[in-house]
């Protein structure tokens, strides 16, 4: 079965650049003789180099002779068709508007209940759980370490009373929900479909996305616990599941936006991403998975950043690096397998505390990025990111500006409007090109599993960041409001969580351990980790786990005495 | 005779992984010829007294964006005097409300850095306040 997986030799099959010289046309070279020439003499540019945010440098003018070979039913194609450049759906945002999923979580499972409602109201169409660091990292809210963390940065949930609770007068069965969780994510899923099927819910119908990405937690956000192959396991374990029993659902949201947020390049934050989805499409065959089958499960989550054509580039290359990987390397044969289907959020680290309601238009501009670039679903960030958890009144404005965006500006008018831009297209091939490189790296290093171990992602993250602030700390990079047009600033309102929701929790916890059946979690948990020693499935033990309200630190302690524990390697 | 080296602890407390920040300023330090530890993640309280301690810092800074910071700067601070360490200078940088701002300061504190701080501003604090 792994023979299936051939080492790579990939080519660049699109225009012959870089190694074809670009040759001007005779009109742009007279252009640049009579016109340009003049007017630099005049009056220089405004700067020696132009450059995106990723530091990649930007030619003056774009013109057919930046895309020699280029051939648009080869590298452009028609949306829903190989290579997917345009998009995946021939009708993208005219049949359907991308899910308004706005991520949202904070304090207790009531607080976020309600938030959820509101924004349901308000017309978000999708649910985004955002959980809290004790949750994220497999610990009660009553563990010594959760002290002072309850919470704070997402929704305390503890155990299926608490899920139970958050999903409070919302049908699972008609609003599809996310769940951003990783180290746990197994367990947190099976509670979110113990809740489903208290609610009657079919799981057949159930739809939603489990990020589950713990190859991403090595390289950039670190929500680790267990060390790398198991946690392979729990995430294999979860595709085997959903390709059975939840066929509508992700099990995963291989993601990029962490990476992107952890300082590194577009497309470096493209490149890991898909090398990434492809380790997982590797392990889900060396499990003796049929890649066709698991993949077209399989989703994707990407940053949109403040350089609004480098992103636009970044999501048309990714399509069209992922149907080539699919077919090329692992002979699929689904077209679902090929398309590429992906969240997008935008760019959380690029928000400035000072003058806040700037980011409003950040924002908004960040979003349109991802709009133009063909996303499937949209947060956007609210205007207090940089201070605190959203209050109503900024997740509201957040919501807005996509509704905006869908109503009002006529983007959605057409597909993939920027297609056949002489500038967006060569930028696509770039990006694309760059990412095809460090891919081919990975997989030098024998994949991505390797490259984590010896830091080699990290490493480049650290280096993309540290230039990047170097080059912010110089001013070769202006952040208004920052190190330019800086302005005296009154406190904005933001949104306090104080330590009673760790109280009502602690309370809630003693109730929970002193209502259940003590013999029945013991039971359930001993399964488990008899199961976790062995080579089964783990998500029905999950499940039992969870339904005798055993809780979240129990079971991933139960899982910490199988698996280990793992610490990363620094690198500064 | 050649100044003594500023030590300085780069610490992250708490259960928060984003390490972007801590990673960038302990390099800054670096390159500005300071000797910089970096803890790495998930340090307790006592965890990072004791290798303030071990390494006898002149500084630690604490990087803290998940709002857990009233719980686990008063507690370090009580550590640090326990241990005799009250002369050491805490820095804290990450996303704190302006309006936790004096009772950190109060409970010694030497300054907060919020999200935009240039890393020559944390350079230039720690050596005036050093006086060196």
């Amino acid at each position: 079965m792994s023979d299936k997986v051939k080492a790579s030799t990939t080519t660049i099959t699109t225009s012959d650049a870089p190694a074809a010289p670009r040759e001007p046309s005779a009109g742009e070279r007279g252009w640049e003789e009579n016109t340009l020439r003049p007017t630099l003499e005049k009056s220089p540019e405004r700067q020696s180099e132009f450059t995106t945010i990723s530091g990649y440098p930007i030619r003056r003018l774009y013109t057919p002779a930046d895309l020699p070979g280029w051939d648009p039913n080869r590298d452009l194609g028609f949306p829903g068709e190989p290579p997917y450049t345009r998009g995946i759906h021939s009708t993208m945002h005219r049949g359907r508007l991308w899910t308004m999923r706005q991520f949202a979580g904070f304090g207790t499972a009531e607080d976020t209940n309600q938030r959820f409602r509101y924004l349901l109201a308000q017309g978000q169409t999708g649910l985004s759980t955002a959980f809290d660091l004790p949750t994220l990292m497999g610990y009660d809210s009553d563990h010594p370490l959760s002290e002072g963390e309850v919470g704070k940065c997402g929704v305390a949930i503890s155990s299926l009373a608490d899920m139970e609770v958050l999903f409070d007068q919302i049908p699972l069965a008609n609003v599809t929900t996310s769940m951003t969780i990783n180290s746990p994510a197994a367990v947190i899923w099976a509670m979110y479909l113990a809740v489903a099927e208290k609610q009657g819910a079919d799981w057949k119908k159930l739809s939603g996305t489990l990020q589950n990405d713990i190859l991403k937690e090595y390289i950039a956000q670190k929500e680790y616990i267990y060390p790398p192959e198991p946690s392979m396991r729990l995430v294999i374990d979860t595709f085997e599941f959903a390709v059975k029993n939840t066929p509508k659902f992700n099990p995963i949201s291989v993601s990029g936006y962490h990476i992107r947020e952890a300082g590194s390049t577009a497309i470096q934050e493209l490149a890991f991403t898909l090398r990434d989805g492809m380790e997982y499409v590797e392990y889900g065959m060396r499990r003796g998975l049929d890649a066709d089958q698991f993949v077209p499960q399989l989703s994707f989550f990407f940053n949109a950043h403040n350089d609004f054509f480098e992103e636009i580039a970044k999501y048309r290359a990714a399509r069209r690096i992922w149907h080539k990987a699919m077919v090329e390397r692992y002979g699929s044969k689904n077209p679902r397998s090929w398309a590429l289907r992906f969240h997008t959020q935008t760019a959380g680290c690029s928000l400035t505390a000072q003058q806040p309601y700037n980011n409003v238009v950040r924002t908004a501009l960040q979003a349109m990025a991802a709009v133009l670039g063909g996303t499937q679903s949209l947060h956007t960030n609210s205007l207090d990111e940089a201070w605190a958890l959203p209050t109503e009144f900024a997740a509201t404005i957040a919501l807005r500006t996509q509704q905006i965006i869908a109503h009002e500006t006529g983007v959605t008018n057409t597909v993939d409007p920027l297609g056949g831009s002489y500038f967006v297209e060569t930028l696509t091939n770039e990006v694309e090109r760059g990412a095809w490189d460090y891919i081919e790296k990975i997989d030098a290093m024998g994949g991505m599993v390797p490259a984590i171990e010896r830091s080699y992602p990290q490493r480049e993250i650290a280096e993309a960041s540290y230039k990047y602030q170097v080059a912010v700390d110089k001013k070769e990079k202006i952040i208004v409001g920052v190190n330019d047009y800086v302005a005296q600033e009154k406190p904005l309102d933001i949104l306090q969580i104080d330590e009673t929701v760790a109280h009502r929790q602690a309370e809630r916890l003693s109730k929970l351990r002193a209502d259940r059946s003590k013999a029945e979690v013991d039971r359930r948990l001993t399964a488990l980790r008899r199961a976790a020693e062995g080579k089964d499935n783990l998500m029905p033990f999950l499940f039992d786990a969870v339904k005798a309200y055993a809780t979240v630190g129990e079971i991933c302690d139960a899982l910490r005495e199988v698996f280990g524990t793992y610490e990363e390697v620094a690198i500064t | 005779m050649p100044q003594k080296k500023i030590r300085v602890l780069i610490a992250k407390p708490g259960l928060d992984g984003h390490d972007r920040g801590a990673k960038i300023i302990a390099r800054a330090l670096r390159d500005a010829g300071m000797e910089v530890i970096y803890t790495g993640l998930r340090q307790t309280p006592e965890m990072i007294a004791s290798a303030a301690v071990q390494e006898d810092v002149d500084v630690i800074g604490l990087s803290i964006l998940s709002g857990a910071h009233n719980t686990i700067c008063p507690q370090l601070m009580n550590l640090l005097r326990e241990k005799g360490m009250q002369d050491v200078t805490v820095l804290v940088g990450g996303i704190i409300p302006e309006a936790d701002i004096p009772a950190m300061k109060q409970s010694g504190i030497a300054e907060i850095f919020l999200p935009g701080t240039s890393t020559q501003n944390i350079v230039e604090f720690i050596h005036k306040r050093l006086a060196r």
